[in-house]
This record gives C-alpha cells, sequence and structure tokens, in this order.
C-alpha cells in the first residue's frame, strides 16, 4: 500500500517556452489556468489568470523578431501562483490608451502584484496572484 | 480555440454580429474583418452580440473599439450584447462600460440604436 506524502509547504515549479506568436497563446494562458487549479484559487480567480497571462504573451509579441519565443514559469503553491513571462529585448510594457496600454490596464486589475523589469537579454514580467480568504 | 461571426440584417434595419468561442489576439482578425466589411458596406449602426463569447482580451476590446470610433465618425454607434459576468468584468475594469452600451439581451440593443 502507498503511504499517503504528508502535505508539507512547498513550491511546484512549471515552466513552460512557447512561440513568441499569436497562435500559441491559447496554449500559455489553458496551461497556466491548469497550474493555477493546483491552488485553492476560485474559478473567478483562475480566469483572472488565464488572461492576465494571455494579456503579457500578447504584449510581448506585439514586439516579437521572428523566431522569438517567450518563456513562462509559474511558482505554484497552495495560497498564491507567482508568474513570470519573459520576452526578447524588444519588447516594451505601453501604459497609454492603446491595445497594448488596455492590456497592462488588465494585468494590474487582475493581479495582486505585478512588477516589470529590464534584464540583459530581454523584459521580464512578474505576476503574483493570492487566494482571497473565504 | 476558435471564433465564429456570424451576420445577419434584422427586420429593423440594424445589422447583428454574433461571435462565439474565444476572441484573442489569435482569432480577432476574423472579428475585425466581419466588422470592416460592414461599415465599408454602409452599415453604421451596428449589435455585436457577445452572449456565446467565452474569453475576451486587449486585442478583442481593441476590435471593438476601432469599430465603434468609425461607426460614430457617420454619426452610428455599436450596442453589446453581454451576460457573461467574466466579460462583463473585463469592460468595467477599463472603463469601457461608459463608452459602450452594454445590454443585456438583443432586442434592448436593438431597441437602443433607434
Amino acid at each position: 500500500m502507498i503511504e499517503p506524502v504528508a502535505q508539507t509547504e512547498k513550491v511546484d515549479v512549471v515552466e513552460l517556452r512557447i512561440p513568441a506568436k499569436a497562435e500559441w497563446v491559447a496554449v500559455a494562458r489553458l496551461a497556466v489556468a491548469a497550474v493555477a487549479s493546483r491552488s485553492d484559487f476560485s474559478v473567478e480567480d483562475i480566469e483572472d489568470v488565464r488572461l492576465a497571462i494571455a494579456e503579457a504573451c500578447t504584449n510581448v509579441i506585439r514586439d516579437a523578431e521572428p523566431g522569438a519565443q517567450i518563456d513562462i514559469r509559474c511558482e505554484s503553491e497552495r495560497e498564491s501562483l507567482s508568474v513570470t513571462v519573459r520576452g526578447g529585448a524588444a519588447v516594451r510594457l505601453r501604459v497609454d490608451g492603446s491595445e497594448a496600454g488596455l492590456g497592462v490596464i488588465i494585468i494590474q486589475s487582475l493581479m495582486d502584484s505585478v512588477e516589470y523589469r529590464i534584464e540583459p537579454d530581454g523584459v521580464v514580467l512578474g505576476m503574483v496572484k493570492r487566494v482571497q480568504p473565504r | 480555440m476558435d471564433i465564429k461571426v456570424q451576420v445577419r440584417e434584422s427586420e429593423d434595419e440594424a445589422y447583428v454580429v454574433e461571435l462565439s468561442g474565444e476572441i484573442d489576439v489569435y482569432t480577432s482578425p476574423k472579428v475585425k474583418d466581419a466588422i470592416t466589411e460592414l461599415i465599408d458596406q454602409g452599415h453604421y449602426n451596428l449589435v455585436i452580440n457577445l452572449e456565446k463569447v467565452r474569453y475576451i482580451d486587449s486585442t478583442g476590446l481593441g476590435v471593438l473599439i476601432g469599430g465603434l470610433k468609425r461607426v460614430r465618425e457617420h454619426g452610428g454607434t455599436v450596442n453589446l450584447v453581454c451576460t457573461n459576468p467574466q466579460i462583463k468584468k473585463i469592460f468595467d475594469i477599463t472603463g469601457l462600460v461608459k463608452i459602450f452600451g452594454i445590454f443585456e439581451d438583443e432586442q434592448s440593443a436593438k431597441k437602443a440604436l433607434a
């Protein structure tokens, strides 16, 4: 008989790399939604994560060079999910009234914290969603 | 993942664009083409029915805003039918509830065009 593993506080890491092309965004949002469903999120919260990740990927695609990739890293815990979306050096985060600016507003509204940083090999958008007490 | 676009003329001369599926960066060009074609044909009062849309992102919103801007140049408007709370929420957080007429059913959206 297999003994149940004792539940301990742990972080599970899931990484995904997709081509920076429009047709792959659906794969990213489905995969990250599946990761989010491992935590204690409500259905609405999972939908929020799904949209925020899609917006982050779409933002990368807008500036992506041919052949570029998007790296997505999820750190899943029972009470939270951290996701980083890493794009190429040409990517910018727009905060204007454009379509891309709307995407940023959506991400900031749906996630609990959002961080944008520029690294030597590209830009990174980090987002955290926490389980709300019910 | 796909989007289905169905265009029909209603008895009161309004055109209804019924969308079903997911509107994202990949599928939104199909929606844009349908709306652009209607406007190019001179139809400036549109109802866009989102009742069967399960998902919309900023590119989808961009297409709707673009359509609204174009019809307004001709004195027309775009009314939306939306009952999905998750999609309504996106219109709320982006402030687009103040720009679009959003209705619970197609009949009300068409009536408000008149």
